[in-house]
């Protein structure tokens, strides 16, 4: 009768639920990605050198050793390609974030100022075009963007343009469709931390001398930080890996290292210098969640 | 500008007591068809403790959250040193306010906590540093400065409310429930606390409060409402010893209540007939027609077997009623113990357990003699 039996089998095998599903999940392929990323090319099905075979013991897996390569890895960094396009990824997905939380925010500040019996109809309203495929609704934006489209015909009845506007395969087209698709996911942790703020701190800084812009400044938005953490966290790292979006949407001159990806695969069918990329963009993400992950413990700390 | 705002309430010298500082009159608030409050007039002198007491509903937060500005009167002004303040948005206000549950910044230290209002109010860095260091010293929480609200204890946020509801020097310190989070013991101590305080600072306090007890330990007045009308103000003394209404009486501490007609009066006592029994009770101005009822409080009645104890102090032959005892509830420092009277009707007495053997001195079932005094009954009209 210790205190271990506080924890009876079923909780403990709950805890490390989450772990398991990080090894067969995430760890297994991302094995297998970081594996294809070190052979090289071949005309073959699958399309590279296999490197080890673990049926053929341990001879062969010291062969394989010496036939690793980085030279994937070299040519990443040789070719402007792969650079540009990671850049370009960070950079739409700098820009993108940056839009989402300029417009989020006061959207799931209002949801949380509503009255309580309105707030989960708002939350619905937020939800509901995830009840529509994503796809469809990207081919809806072509639609209302293209030449003969449904904003351009506004546009010329309004008298706003004379002729029509190309709003189709260009930047704005794809931050629009970006922030489009996206912005649940930046409202809804907001709107958490938002509305479970005690409205009695606004009233307490206001009676201590604080006019309301102060008090936001001063109070609502330094407690909201976790979820300007979180809504940041799940925008920017998809987005950096978006494919379909600046596909469908952007033009062709650039691209973004979802797009390099995908033709590497399908395309050139290179799949170890595909890996390496792929290899590379989890590399990339990893310092934002390290910093948002020490951001969040030290806010744990100080409230302790 | 806010520099020159705050050194002002800090220069004006404070007003002579009794000349009111703050006049509410005929406020209305409604919230969609219910009267929060209702047409409420009420004057407070300088250097009072306010208690405005009340069951939850009656409306006494709506009115305190007037006096800080988060609810606009519909009606009415509220006149703050000759200033009326009713519109003022609450962060222009000479007035401070201390939280339920206290409203502390989680995200700010205890030192940032105090210092808030005094940098809105523009004061310079030393100044600012002196004050809070004043503040953590009067309210006795030296080296906490640097915790968050989470590291403290619950007695230990009370006293940051306070001392950051303080600093400003308030002209009035507006307090809802501020014990109300607190234990018993910590309760108590802490009314004392803030009596003392209170004394000592001569700001004005009105403090809400749903504990009748709570009200007439710290304040110098209460104002009991019910139903977003003030229904008495009075000093402790005078709310319970006489009570202005049936509803009052019972709200403020136990008490017996007989109803029944008033029949006749010779000098200044009037006789109320009720249930077979006929009881005496001093009363001042006109013989109240109809049903009346004597309220009497249980403290006032002493018992006795039924041999008639001595009278003393009283110009006027004691009342005796007859019955026996049914119930007896020991609470330590006094004994509460229920009469069937002859009539039927159930009485209240309470009785110090001065010695030992006084304990022991009653059992359920005895017949007993209860009496009290014609000047310690009040009538009131139904």
């Amino acid at each position: 009768m210790s205190a271990r039996r506080v924890f009876t089998r079923p909780a403990r095998l709950a805890a490390i639920a989450p772990y398991l599903w990080m090894l067969l999940f995430f760890m297994v392929p991302f094995g297998f990605v970081l594996k294809i990323s070190l052979s090289q090319t071949a005309i073959a099905q699958p399309p590279y050198l296999p490197l080890f075979d673990l049926s053929q013991g341990l001879a062969a897996i010291k062969d394989a050793a010496a036939m690793l390569s980085l030279d994937n890895f070299r040519l990443l960094a040789s070719d402007n390609l792969y650079v540009l396009s990671y850049f370009r990824s960070l950079v739409v997905a700098v820009i993108s974030t940056s839009i989402l939380l300029v417009i989020g925010y006061p959207i799931a500040y209002g949801m949380a100022r509503l009255p309580a019996r309105w707030q989960p109809f708002a939350m619905v309203l937020v939800i509901i075009p995830f009840w529509t495929s994503f796809l469809i609704r990207i081919y809806a934006w072509i639609n209302i963007l293209q030449h003969d489209g449904l904003l351009n015909k506004m546009l010329l009845a309004l008298h706003l343009v004379s002729t029509p506007v190309v709003w189709l395969s260009t930047d704005s087209a794809m931050y629009l469709g970006i922030v489009y698709s996206y912005l649940p996911f930046m409202i809804l942790p907001l709107y958490a931390t938002l509305a479970l703020m005690d409205p009695a701190l606004l009233e307490a800084a206001a009676d201590l001398g604080a006019p309301s812009w102060r008090a936001f400044w001063l109070i609502t938005f330094p407690l909201s930080l976790p979820g300007v953490g979180a809504g940041i966290l799940l925008c920017f790292i998809p987005i950096v890996g978006e494919f379909v979006t600046p596909d469908l949407l952007a033009g062709s001159n650039a691209l973004m290292v979802g797009q390099t990806l995908w033709l590497e695969f399908f395309t050139n069918k290179d799949w170890p210098v595909a890996s390496a990329a792929a290899v590379v963009l989890l590399i990339l993400l990893i310092p934002p969640l390290l910093l948002y992950d020490r951001l969040q413990r030290r806010q744990l700390e100080g409230g302790r | 500008m806010a520099e020159s705002e705050l050194a002002e309430e800090q220069t004006t010298a404070p007003r002579a007591p009794g000349q009111a500082l703050l006049w509410i009159d005929s406020v209305v608030k409604s919230f969609g068809h219910h009267r929060a409050v209702d047409r409420l007039s009420l004057e407070i002198q300088a250097g009072e403790f306010f208690a405005l007491l009340g069951p939850s509903g009656c409306g006494k937060t709506t009115l305190l959250r007037m006096l800080a500005g988060f609810e606009t009167p519909d009606e009415g002004r509220i006149l703050l040193g000759g200033n009326e303040i009713g519109s003022v948005l609450p962060h222009r206000r000479p007035v401070n306010m201390m939280f339920q549950n206290y409203a502390l910044f989680p995200h700010l230290s205890v030192r940032d906590n105090i210092a808030f209002g005094l940098k809105r109010a523009g004061l310079p860095r030393a100044d600012i540093e002196t004050r809070v260091a004043e503040m953590v010293a009067l309210v006795r929480l030296e080296g906490f400065e640097k915790r968050k609200p989470d590291q403290l204890s619950g007695g230990q946020k009370q006293r940051v409310a306070l001392a950051r509801a303080l600093a400003r020097r308030p002209q009035i310190l507006l307090l809802d429930e501020p014990l109300a989070a607190l234990d018993k013991k910590l309760r108590e101590n802490t009314q004392i606390e803030l009596m003392e305080l209170q004394r000592r600072l001569g700001t004005t306090f009105i403090i809400v409060t749903h504990d009748q007890e709570e009200a007439m330990t710290m304040a110098n007045r209460i104002g009991v409402m019910k139903a977003g009308r003030l229904e008495q103000v009075a000093t402790p003394r005078e709310l319970y010893e006489a009570p202005v209404s049936r509803w009052i009486a019972e709200f403020v501490g136990d008490i017996n209540l007989f109803e029944g007609a008033a029949t006749s009066r010779d000098a200044d006592c009037v006789t109320v007939a009720t249930g077979g029994m006929a009881i005496k009770a001093v009363h001042g101005g006109a013989l109240p027609a109809a049903t009346v009822s004597v309220a009497i409080r249980p403290e006032k009645i002493r018992l006795s077997p039924s041999d008639r104890p001595a009278q003393t102090g009283s110009r006027h032959p004691f009342n005796q009623l007859s019955g026996r005892i049914v119930e007896i509830s020991y609470l330590g420092g006094q004994s509460i113990y229920s009469v069937r009277l002859d009539n039927g009707a159930i009485l209240k007495s309470s009785v110090a357990n001065a010695t030992r053997a006084a304990v022991d001195s009653y059992s359920p079932g005895q017949p007993v003699i209860a009496w009290f005094a014609p000047e310690d009954c009040v009538v009131l009209a139904q």
